[in-house]
Order: structure tokens, then C-alpha cells, then sequence
């Protein structure tokens, strides 16, 4: 069917694969007419999606080191742009993002601009040398270029921590989608996903991953971008919304003005059975708050976001997979504008979704309606019997106000198209996106935790004589234990204590941040500089995240701590950073400054061209 | 000075001046956020705009712009990759 090889006909074959996927949701369309029930279309989005992502994993099946661990270096740019892309945009990102911004509005969006602008430090201080220096893993990088294996088991130490925290929250994200699409309880949902995942990742590694995560990127753009179109043009917000929901933007503000944002006291809540999880809108969507902390406050968790996204490890090591430096620098920018595509249509749907609740004059509108109208609503129904939705009538006037219509953040993406009126298909669709941007993240994270406990710890520390057939078996066999221990988490539904996936961006900037940055732009940076750093940036940032989270301050302390500078939970790598920067510069100025080996190591690491610092297999 | 260390001063100005860009995009401007949702543009608050699409397009612009930069640094220098494939 295709001449030349399986990189040069990449084109082709996703290109036949997207039409194929059209012709899928044509398909469902038509099953929809001719009467199939929507429980089934879900099933069937998801069943469907998630076998051709199982059968790309088996068809990329490999047993060699370097096709395993960095999928044999030979990732066009665009398309490594995509994957990486994929593996960027969580579950939490493709659901609950739009919801942030809906119930948060500017304050919110300090994330869209984190989780974007640390795109630029990736490209400029990090993407291009790592690629060069030819590892296989980040802790691959600490080890080799500080030396020894202390500092390399500090990296893993803190790549654990980081991605862990990531990955069950994502396991338990596939597992409420799971369980929503096929109609399973979510304990079985989440072994449902952690199945799916495995089958993507485990017998080709990253090759695996990175032909998955192509195909997932195409399901769950096109699954984003197709109902935020559909719905702006129903409800006449435009054709292309991206630049024309000025005047909706300034409609929501009236709005806001004539139902008045009210915040509700804790008690009144809880008298009235708010379920958890669900909020209201109290803050408005467009204006920017006023007076100095609330700007410190959107400035410092971008800041960390940023800086959080330039260290976590499961995204610097898709740059590892491009044929050269130079793909490695193009990847990123084409992985931000993939990102961009979806990042900048969530402020849109938020908007939309927001007006077709708010506007009275729509058919949509249920704020300022009768309560008793509202509730016989369909949607309003079903999503009120699963607790996504709550109604509290506060001053018992009978009619809804702003503040007692109650949601939970997800809705916004999952039940919008069919509030807006759209057929059942485009719900279906929604559902396999979510499900490919979870699977997606958790396969990244997975595998970079599994790769490096296989490649640093086992490999390089434990038994350096292992050969092929068995440091591949330990791979595998890992990646199995880690999945099964992230889904065995999520299946208590921790997540709630576990808080936010915030974390893994702070835990990551704590202790990887500055050793990566200094490892290339500073040749003074020693071993010793580099344990030191490592270890207590992550163990400040630990020790202030139990400090200021209440549900750990209040056991361990004995009380809620208030945030040193408005560095809370969501910003603790604002502490740990700067503390593994300082003691790292402090300490490698104390120390013997590096041998004469390991600087021209750097040196060679700053040059795009020549030998790459470690061997194509390793 | 010999041309690996022209390269790298030449590679470090340049990675100033994309952080200097950067920090412009994602922290500057949204100090003054206030005064800036005071003016708009293609009809939305300005501070909203740049928060919801703005800073996250001019990431993406500077990013090529960056990366052909960069390759052009290689060039004069004599560092440039052969393409492989």
C-alpha cells in the first residue's frame, strides 16, 4: 500500500487514519438517526478509539534498547510536536481546564499562560542540550554530567515524587471517564484504564507511546475543537470564536452587573447539602482583580507553572526522540502550537458555555428562571441524579440566582454541547477525547517513571552487566508495578488529599529546575553543589507544602498556617526553587570546581554538532 | 577568542533576549493588568485578551522565531547538523 519507510509514509498514514475517524463519527451520526441509544454511541466512541491505540502499541512492538527508551531517535519534528503535544494535555486539562476558566475567569487563566510560557525555557535552556548530550532519561543527564550515582538516585528521587503525583490523578481521570462512557462503577473504570494504558506503552516504550500519542492528539483535538465551533455557531457567537466573542465577553460583564455576584458563606452551603466538588460563580469572568497580592498572585503561579513545565521530566524526554538538535528546538515550538490550538478555544468554550446559562434571552438561560422550570429541564435531570449539578435555594424566592446554581467543573466541557442542543454524537466524541488526553498523559508519565527506576537505578546503579533481553524485562515488568500501584491509589479516590496536580509542576521545579538549567549554562556546577541542591530544594518544598496545606498542617501542626507571602499550596515551588538554587550555587563554590573531562563534556553539550556525549546504546 | 566560544556568547545573548521577550509576555504585562483591561482589542478587554489568547500566541510566534534564529547562529558558525534523513 505505502512505498518507503515507516518515518517518510508518516504522513499518509495519519492522514488516512484522521479521515478514517471522520468517517467513524459520520458513522455514529447515521447510528444515531437510525435509533442506537446514547449509552451505546459512548461505548462505542471509546471502545473503538481505544483498540486502534492498543493496535498501534502492538504494531510498534520492538527489543531494541534505544527504540524502547527514545523510539530510536528518528521522530519527525511535527509529528514529535503532536505527541508531545498529547502527552501535555491531561484529562484534567481537556475536561476541567474550560471549567477553571468559567468558574475562576482571569485569575484562572494565569494556568493558560503557564502551561504555555514554559515552552520557552524548554526551548531555551533545555530541549536543544538535552537532546544533544544523548540520553536516554532526565536523571540520565543529572547522573552523567554531575557524576556519580548519588546524584543520580536524587533525580530519580525527586522524577518519582513529581511524576507520581501526576500520574494518579490522570489514572483516576481515564477511570471517571471510563466509567461514565461505558456505564461501569469507577473502581472497575480505573483497572479498565490502567489496562488500556498498559497495552499502549508496554511492549514498544516510548516508540510505542509516541505513534499512540500522535493518533490521540488528532482524537482529542478534533474532539475539543469540533463542538466549540458547532456551539458558537448555534448560538450565534460567530464562526470562528476565537476572535469574535468580544461582545459576549462584554454581555457576560452586564450580566454579572444584574444578577450581582454574590459569595455564599460556608455554613449556608453546608446547611443546604452543596455536594463537594461543585462550585458556583462568584468572581467575574473578564475583569482583573484589583491591588497588589491578587497581581502577586496570578504572577507567581504562572511563574511556577512555567517554571514547573520546563522540568517535568515525561515532556523533556519526548525531545530526546527527535534525529537532531535542531528537530529538538522546531519540536517544541510545534508541540506549543498544537497546545495553543486547545488552550486558546478553552477560554472560548468557557465564555459560550457561560452565556447559554447566564443570557436570559436565550432558550439556553436558566439563571433568573423559575427553580421549579429549571429542574425539569432534561440535562439539568441527569446530570442533578450523578451530583454534577446541585440547585440551593438560598433566599427562597423561587428563582435561581447566580450563586445558587451549583456545578461541578467538568460540566462545562461534557454537558455543554448538549445544552447548546447538539446531537448525542458530538457527546460521544467529547468522551473518547477525554479518554485520549488522560490515557495520553498517564502513558508519559508511566513510562518515565518506569524508565528511569529501569535505566538509572536498575541498570546504571544495581547491575551494569545486564544485557538487552533483561534490562527490557525490567522495563516492562516495572512499568506494570508502577501503573498497578497509580491505579491502586486512584481506586481509593485519594485525590481529594492528594490535591492538585499543581504539585507535580512545584515538586518538579524544586529539585530539577536549577540542576538542569546549571548542568549546561553554568560549568561550575559540581556533584557535590548538585546533591546538596537537589535534596533540599525538594525536601523545602516538601516540608512548606505540609506546613501550609491545611488537610496536613492541621494533623502534623496542630493548626492552619497562613501563607508566607501568599506562597500557598498551588505555589510551593516558589520555595523550594529558590532554596535548591542558592544552596547548589553556594555549595559548588565551596567545592572543587569539575574536572577537565567533565567540562569539555559541557562544552560539547553547547554545540549542536558532533558526537553526542552518550552512545546510541547505552 | 575561538569560534566555539564566539558561538556560545552569541547563543547566550540570544537566549537573553527570547527570556527577556518571554518574561515581557508572561509577567510584565500582566503587572498592569488593570490598566490594560481598560483598552481592548478586537473587542475584548485587553488584559483578558492577552491572558485567554494573546501571550499564549506570541509564545508560539517567538518560539519559530527563536528556533530560526538559533539555526542561523549554527550557520555562521559552522555547527550546523546535516539533516540525516
Amino acid at each position: 500500500m505505502f512505498k518507503g519507510n515507516f518515518i517518510q509514509n508518516l504522513p499518509k498514514i495519519y492522514g488516512t487514519y484522521t479521515g478514517g475517524f471522520f468517517v467513524f463519527i459520520i458513522l455514529m451520526a447515521i447510528a444515531e438517526q437510525a435509533g442506537v441509544s446514547a449509552k451505546n454511541i459512548g461505548v462505542m466512541f471509546v471502545a473503538f478509539t481505544v483498540l486502534i491505540y492498543a493496535m498501534i502499541g502492538y504494531l510498534s512492538r520492538t527489543i531494541q534498547v534505544d527504540a524502547y527508551y527514545v523510539a530510536g531517535r528518528q521522530v519527525p519534528t511535527v509529528f514529535n510536536g503532536m505527541a508531545t503535544a498529547a502527552d501535555w494535555m491531561s484529562g484534567a486539562s481537556f475536561v476541567a481546564l474550560a471549567g477553571g476558566v468559567y468558574f475562576g475567569g482571569y485569575t484562572y487563566m494565569a494556568f493558560l499562560v503557564g502551561w504555555t510560557g514554559g515552552y520557552v525555557l524548554v526551548a531555551t535552556l533545555m530541549a536543544p542540550y538535552l537532546r544533544k548530550f544523548g540520553c536516554y532519561t532526565v536523571p540520565d543527564f543529572i547522573g552523567t554530567r554531575y557524576g556519580g550515582n548519588l546524584v543520580r538516585a536524587c533525580s530519580v528521587f525527586v522524577l518519582f515524587i513529581a511524576s507520581f503525583t501526576y500520574v494518579t490523578a490522570q489514572i483516576n481521570a481515564t477511570g471517571t471517564i471510563a466509567s461514565r462512557a461505558l456505564g461501569i462503577p469507577f473502581e472497575a473504570g480505573v483497572w479498565v484504564g490502567l489496562i488500556s494504558i498498559l497495552i499502549c506503552s508496554m511492549l514498544g516504550g516510548m516508540r510505542a507511546v509516541t505513534w499512540t500519542q500522535v493518533a490521540q492528539y488528532i482524537v482529542l483535538i478534533v474532539a475539543y475543537l469540533i463542538p466549540v465551533f458547532w456551539i458558537s455557531n448555534k448560538v450565534g457567537g460567530g464562526v470562528f470564536p476565537h476572535l469574535m466573542l468580544g461582545d459576549e465577553v462584554a454581555r457576560l460583564g452586564e450580566l454579572e452587573q444584574q444578577f450581582g455576584l454574590v459569595k455564599n458563606s460556608a455554613a449556608d452551603m453546608k446547611a443546604a447539602g452543596v455536594p463537594g466538588g461543585l462550585k458556583y460563580i462568584s468572581g467575574s469572568h473578564s475583569g482583573v482583580p484589583e491591588g497588589g497580592m491578587a497581581v502577586w498572585k496570578y504572577l507567581s503561579l504562572a511563574i511556577c507553572m512555567m517554571v514547573g513545565t520546563a522540568s517535568l521530566p515525561h515532556i523533556l524526554m519526548r525531545y530526546f526522540t527527535t534525529p537532531t538538535v535542531r528537530a529538538a528546538r522546531k519540536s517544541v515550538a510545534w508541540s506549543l502550537f498544537f497546545i495553543f490550538l486547545l488552550y486558546s478555544s478553552a477560554p472560548m468554550l468557557a465564555t459560550l458555555s457561560k452565556l447559554a446559562l447566564m443570557d436570559p434571552n436565550l432558550p439556553t438561560g436558566i439563571i433568573g428562571k423559575s427553580i421549579s422550570d429549571v429542574q425539569s429541564i432534561e440535562w439539568v435531570q441527569r446530570w442533578s441524579e450523578v451530583k454534577q449539578v446541585f440547585i440551593a435555594d438560598f433566599n427562597g424566592d423561587g428563582i435561581l440566582q447566580l450563586n445558587e446554581w451549583f456545578m461541578r467543573g467538568d460540566v462545562v466541557v461534557l454537558a455543554t454541547p448538549e445544552v447548546a442542543g447538539l446531537p448525542f454524537v458530538i457527546s460521544g466524541l467529547v468522551f473518547a477525547g477525554g479518554m485520549a488526553a488522560a490515557m495520553s498523559t498517564a502513558d508519559g508519565l508511566v513510562l518515565a517513571i518506569s524508565n528511569a527506576l529501569s535505566h538509572d537505578i536498575y541498570y546504571k546503579i544495581i547491575d551494569p552487566k545486564a544485557d538487552t533481553a533483561k534490562r527490557l524485562l525490567v522495563a516492562r515488568v516495572l512499568l506494570v508495578i508502577i501503573g498497578a500501584a497509580g491505579a491502586y491509589i486512584a481506586s481509593f479516590r485519594l485525590t481529594s488529599i492528594l490535591g492538585s496536580v499543581a504539585w507535580a509542576f512545584d515538586f518538579a521545579m524544586s529539585g530539577l529546575f536549577f540542576p538542569l538549567v546549571l548542568g549546561v549554562w553554568w560549568k561550575r556546577a559540581t556533584r557535590a553543589g548538585a546533591i546538596a541542591g537537589i535534596m533540599t530544594g525538594i525536601l523545602s518544598g516538601l516540608f512548606y507544602l505540609l506546613w501550609v496545606y491545611p488537610k496536613f498542617s492541621v494533623p502534623i501542626f496542630g493548626g492552619v498556617n497562613t501563607p508566607f507571602l501568599g506562597i500557598d499550596h498551588l505555589r510551593f515551588g516558589l520555595i523550594g526553587a529558590p532554596v535548591c538554587l542558592v544552596v547548589m550555587v553556594v555549595v559548588s563554590l565551596m567545592t572543587k570546581e569539575p574536572d577537565a573531562a567533565t567540562q569539555k563534556m559541557v562544552d560539547d553539550t553547547r554545540i549542536p554538532t558532533g558526537k553526542a556525549i552518550l552512545g546510541r546504546q547505552h | 577568542m575561538s569560534n566555539k566560544d564566539a558561538y556560545w556568547n552569541k547563543t547566550k545573548n540570544h537566549m537573553i533576549v527570547t527570556l527577556v521577550l518571554w518574561a515581557f509576555f508572561s509577567l510584565v504585562i500582566f503587572m498592569f493588568g488593570s490598566e490594560l483591561n481598560t483598552m481592548s482589542f478586537l473587542g475584548y478587554p485587553l488584559a483578558y485578551y492577552m491572558t485567554a489568547q494573546g501571550s499564549l500566541l506570541a509564545f508560539v510566534v517567538m518560539l519559530f522565531w527563536t528556533a530560526n534564529k538559533q539555526e542561523k547562529i549554527d550557520e555562521e558558525h559552522g555547527y550546523s547538523e546535516r539533516e540525516e534523513d
